[in-house]
């Protein structure tokens, strides 16, 4: 006999870092919960809700009590929310973490975003046409299609203000506008996904959670510029966003959103998800598009622009994710409503990927001219475990670390430029005191050295004589003159390479040389590094007076480097020692010293 | 490349890439997929492979090489059953992604981009699997593991396969 219930409906999260969080086994806890009790009760997937800190995240919608958000939830806390929740009407409150109509702390993290990229991201099902249509989903495209001429819609995009949200912020209308002059009757759109920088997550998210919005973004745009064929160019790291879209471009062709003369307006168009194969230059567009074609992914000297040759040779509009997503939402509220958001020069919203050592990590969305210090400590909360900020990298390995001095400029394109950051696709990862800044740079230099191309000299060579320069640094073998080495090579790199990758890879490097010189300083002439973060220059000792022998530390050694009698002080034999920190870790006393 | 193990191919591995070339019929642009789907049923590209896939794309071996050598997810040597990336993105790396990969390597006896003795995984670093806000991050084929200490991505690896086997949860 099935249980009386209330009329609820569950969501589950299931974006990548809701399942690796174990949203998975939660989902199924609920599925084997209904099914013992024979409730009826609708089990929903999700996107990215957003509160990635708090994730496995599932969502309660009951009739006359709202909408409840538990946080942290396990698969043993399923049988309990099914139980008072679902069947008694009574929520749990101490595994709630947003309850509508109540004032919890974590409507801190929501209080200063809006959301309107992210505007379906964790509400709607994502492979579910009809709850996006529901949520006002394909209306700027009949918009568009029934009442604008493509003059009508490049012209409200240049209205919007709204700038490309993959880094270099071109106004997204004016390149539009650059492919539709352009003569010839063959032209195409493609959306950058090939979203690479470490430490970046914003167009993973907006393709889980959101996948038909950015094909509607997609679809406005080739009709304005009189496309018949695009392209999703995806990382393929991103499995889950792959197979979303292609369900998404599947389910949107069979309702006629996609295809032959869509919505009857005598306009056809037809996309292709292309998946990349593991190259972080062809989030370039000149190299995403040689890789399309085939080809190895290198960039070449523009221009021409892709707006004049791009794809087969053809005039091709790039944008990213991101980009496309705001389209739909620009074209169904207007560019004025878009343009209240937002600075003098940058319009509208950006997300953020917010991640590090920050208290509340995880997918934000704010409108421009935000201070950085209102996203780091109002949203995310601060810095945890009453460490201090130090700095916060931006843009990822083609950004900068902006400095404490700095944390209260606006974000908008300019002011963060101004730093010596670059706005960037929206990676934000805060640091604390423990985080060393040469660490960091040598971190990102690796990567850029790894992912050059090797078509330009200064970027081939010159990422990798720094690279060996910063590994000699956080190994205790830095000289007289590595510094000032770093920095001419960085400048000399900056100015003889062809496209962004190279002209932006030593912004890591030189940004926190301009900030942090004294770390660099400390490594070079001290061989010590003040974060404590670089293994050869660290040294591990036994406070003989903290000790209090109980061999905790001899036991998990895994070299056997620690030794002393049972209540007797220990010593740790240096030249064993492999800095694994394992001793430190299980020392109730506080007697491992590092320095 | 040890051409005497990996360059040995078989009928029935040449017969793939016949099917996925005649699935493609010359299609522009099409070099890169049919890598991908080649190297999805055969887990890796020989040169023999590559070779063939120039013959039936009328693509030059020359360009087949460049593009499959130009990007990482391309391999040219076998790999295991499973691949283990460790995520080397920037939240993972502040939140102590090196000491997990020390830590897997360890586990496993192998070097980073190895692959076990019995073939059961390879491990492999990876830029970025954007799940930061879990870091640091591992992923075994699609299943992703985060907010990992060294120990705890020991005991994934450790219980990995059996947990599979008897259909029990991940961690």
């Amino acid at each position: 006999m099935p249980e009386q219930s209330t009329s609820s409906k569950v969501t589950v999260g299931l974006s990548s870092c809701g399942v690796a969080a174990g949203a998975a086994q939660v989902y199924e806890a609920f599925r084997r919960e209904f099914d013992e009790r024979g409730l009826s009760t609708p089990l929903r997937r999700t996107g990215c809700i957003g509160m990635c800190y708090r994730e496995p995240l599932v969502d309660v919608d009951t009739e006359g009590l709202g909408r409840v958000t538990y946080g942290g939830v396990t698969p043993e806390q399923v049988a309990r929310i099914v139980e008072e929740h679902i069947v008694g009407g009574k929520p749990v409150d101490e595994f709630a973490v947003r309850v509508e109509g109540k004032r919890l702390p974590d409507e801190d993290y929501y209080d200063r975003q809006v959301r309107l990229v992210l505007r379906n991201a964790g509400l709607i099902d994502p492979e579910s046409i009809d709850e996006y249509i529901d949520a006002d989903g394909y209306q700027g495209l009949t918009r568009a299609l029934t009442e604008m001429t493509p003059e009508e819609i490049v012209e409200t995009m240049k209205e919007s203000g709204l700038r490309g949200r993959g880094g270099a912020g071109f106004p997204a209308g004016v390149k539009w506008d650059l492919a539709r002059q352009q003569p010839g009757g063959v032209k195409y759109v493609i959306v950058n996904a090939d979203e690479g920088d470490p430490g970046a997550f914003m167009d993973r998210s907006i393709l889980e959670g959101d996948p038909h919005s950015v094909l509607e973004g997609l679809t406005i745009a080739a009709y304005a510029i009189g496309a018949a064929e695009g392209y999703i160019y995806a990382r393929a790291e991103y499995p889950l966003a792959v197979r979303r879209l292609r369900m998404a471009i599947a389910d949107s062709q069979e309702r006629g959103f996609l295809g032959m003369d869509i919505l009857g307006s005598g306009f056809s168009f037809r996309v292709q998800v292309k998946e990349g194969a593991g190259a972080f230059v062809c989030g370039e567009e000149t190299a995403l598009i040689a890789s399309v074609e085939g080809k190895r992914g290198m960039p070449r000297l523009r221009p021409p622009f892709p707006a004049a040759r791009g794809l087969w040779g053809k005039p091709t509009n790039i944008n990213n994710v991101e980009t496309y997503a705001n389209v739909p939402w620009i074209i169904t509220n207007g560019a004025a409503a878009y343009a209240a958001y937002g600075t003098e020069t940058s319009k509208g919203t950006k997300v953020f990927a917010l991640a590090g050592k920050i208290v509340r990590g995880g997918l934000v969305e704010v409108p421009m001219g935000i201070s950085l210090r209102d996203v780091i400590f109002d949203v995310g909360g601060g810095i945890p475990d009453g460490r201090e900020f130090k700095a916060v990298q931006l843009g990822g390995p083609s950004g900068g670390c902006v400095p404490e001095e700095h944390i209260d400029i606006k974000v908008d394109y300019e002011s963060v430029t101004k730093t010596g950051a670059i706005m960037g696709s929206g990676g934000m990862v805060v640091m604390d005191d423990r985080t060393c800044m040469v660490d960091i740079a040598r971190f990102f230099l690796q990567f850029t050295q790894d992912e050059s191309c090797g078509k330009c000299t200064f970027c081939r060579v010159g990422t990798k004589r720094m690279l060996e320069i910063l590994d000699r640094i956080t190994s205790g073998e830095g000289r007289d003159g590595d510094i000032e080495m770093l920095e001419e090579l960085g400048q000399q790199i900056a100015s003889s390479s062809l496209c962004g990758l190279g002209q932006s890879a030593p912004n890591p490097v030189l940004t926190t040389i301009r900030y942090f010189r004294d770390e660099y300083e400390a490594h070079v002439n001290e061989k010590r590094c003040p974060a404590l973060a670089c293994k050869p220059l660290l040294t591990y000792e036994i406070d003989p007076d903290k000790c209090t022998g109980c061999t905790l530390c001899t036991r998990v050694c895994p070299v056997g480097a620690v030794s002393g009698e049972k209540k007797e002080p220990h010593v740790i034999d240096t030249s064993l020692c492999t800095k694994c920190d394992a001793c430190r870790k299980v020392c109730k006393f506080e007697a491992v010293i590092v320095s | 490349m040890n051409t005497a193990v990996s360059g040995e191919v078989t009928p029935e591995q040449l017969s793939v890439v016949d099917r996925i070339a005649a699935d493609f019929g010359g299609a522009r642009g099409a070099l890169i997929p049919m890598l991908q789907q080649v190297q999805a049923e055969l887990g890796y590209l020989p040169p023999a492979i590559m070779e063939r896939i120039a013959e039936r794309s009328g693509v030059p071996a020359a360009r087949v090489f460049g593009v499959a050598s130009f990007y990482s997810q391309f391999r040219f040597e076998p790999v295991g059953r499973r691949i283990l990336r460790v995520c080397q993105g920037t939240a993972c790396h502040v939140q102590g992604a090196v000491a997990v990969m020390e830590a897997i390597c360890d586990e496993l006896g192998v070097a980073e981009g190895g692959t076990t003795e019995d073939g059961e995984f390879t491990v492999e670093p990876v830029a970025c699997l954007g799940c930061c806000s879990l870091a640091p991050v591992i992923m075994i084929d699609e299943d992703a593991f985060g907010r990992l200490t060294p120990e705890q991505a020991r005991d994934i690896v450790r219980n990995y396969g059996t947990a599979q086997d008897e259909g029990g949860a991940k961690a």
